[in-house]
């Protein structure tokens, strides 16, 4: 199935959960990474359950401290 | 207030742009910007707003400058070095443009002292360090329904959003808690190319100008993010206000400012 991450066209297999597509996307600081799919988003607790379908947007928001 | 030959001949390039004109350059010089950390994102941001002739800025910073600063934070100079940070600041935004006023605040904001800053401004921006800081602005700016930017810098990267309260996301609809202290690297710690500052805090700037002036969109709903070794600019659509937020949600859980652990970033850096 085709979906969107960030922005980009990726092909994935079906049945692929958000856990999985944080894994193989190497998300940097996964377990503070908010996700959201077609622009809600996904409860943390539901990461390893959320099963993304064909024409998913996925988009990942990282926390960023910095600026002085 | 007419402007004056010399006011019309400084900001002419701002008069001459049909969305500005001598009525939004008049609305920037009767406004007030509050810009809450006098380092890599507040530095341009101070800059540019200054030059532009908003008429009140502030600058909060307890800190002085230091020889590390000085790779990124541009509006001090090596003469300034052990300076109070928002008077160097000052300083040098005077020099820029005499025509306004800035207002110097030598302290970091707590949950005691934020909200009687921000009170006055009619639009805050967040140029702090740290998640505390950051937190602690969203809460107090949603409680007292003020408009401000929001953004981070961290390597070759940097984000921002802009928040109207009742309006779009806030930043805690984004991240509910901040993470533990050290859990995410701070610019000591992973470094910061000095331009990124240049970039993210120029568009906190440009956010600023846009709503004092009531001209184009607002990042309200999106964030911005920017990778400067992909050259790439990212806009994420954020979902709507409020569902389920902590803060500002229609009945939100939290209703008093916090004092998360300043142990994030070091105070001295």
């Amino acid at each position: 199935m085709k979906i969107t991450v960030a922005g980009e066209k990726k092909e994935y297999a079906e049945g692929l959960t958000v856990s999985k597509l944080i894994e193989f996307e190497n998300v940097e600081t996964p377990q503070y990474v908010t996700v959201s799919v077609n622009e809600e988003f996904v409860e943390r607790a539901s990461f390893d359950s959320f099963a993304l379908k064909e024409g998913d947007e996925v988009e990942f928001l990282y926390f960023m401290g910095g600026g002085r | 207030m007419a402007l004056t030959n010399e006011q019309l001949e400084r900001y002419s390039r701002h008069i001459i742009l049909k969305e500005i004109g001598v009525r939004g350059q008049k609305k920037l010089l009767e406004s007030k910007v509050l810009i809450i950390g006098a380092g890599g994102l507040g530095a341009p941001a101070a800059l540019y707003l200054a030059a532009a002739g908003v008429g009140t800025i502030g600058i909060v910073d307890a800190d002085v400058v230091d020889l590390s600063n000085l790779q990124r934070q541009v509006i001090h100079t090596t003469n300034d070095i052990g300076k109070k940070k928002a008077e160097s600041a000052a300083e040098t935004m005077r020099a820029i443009n005499p025509d306004i006023t800035v207002n110097t605040y030598y302290k970091f904001v707590n949950s005691e002292n934020i909200s009687e800053l921000i009170k006055d401004y009619d639009f805050i921006i967040d140029g702090t360090d740290n998640f505390p800081a950051k937190f602690l602005i969203n809460d107090a700016c949603v409680m007292a329904k003020k408009p401000f930017s929001h953004a981070g810098i961290i390597r070759f990267k940097g984000q921002l959003t802009t928040v109207i309260p009742g309006e779009g996301p806030c930043y805690r609809c984004i991240f509910k808690d901040p993470p533990p202290k050290d859990a995410v690297p701070t610019c000591k710690q992973a470094g910061v190319i000095g331009a990124m500052g240049g970039v993210i805090g120029s568009l906190q700037a440009m956010e600023a100008i846009k709503y004092l002036t009531g001209t184009g969109d607002l990042l309200v709903g999106y964030l911005l993010t920017y990778d400067a070794l992909k050259m790439e600019f990212h806009k994420v659509k954020l979902p709507p206000r409020g569902k389920g937020c902590a803060v500002c949600s229609d009945t939100p859980s939290i209703t008093k400012l916090i004092d998360y652990e300043q142990a994030v970033c070091e105070l001295k850096h």
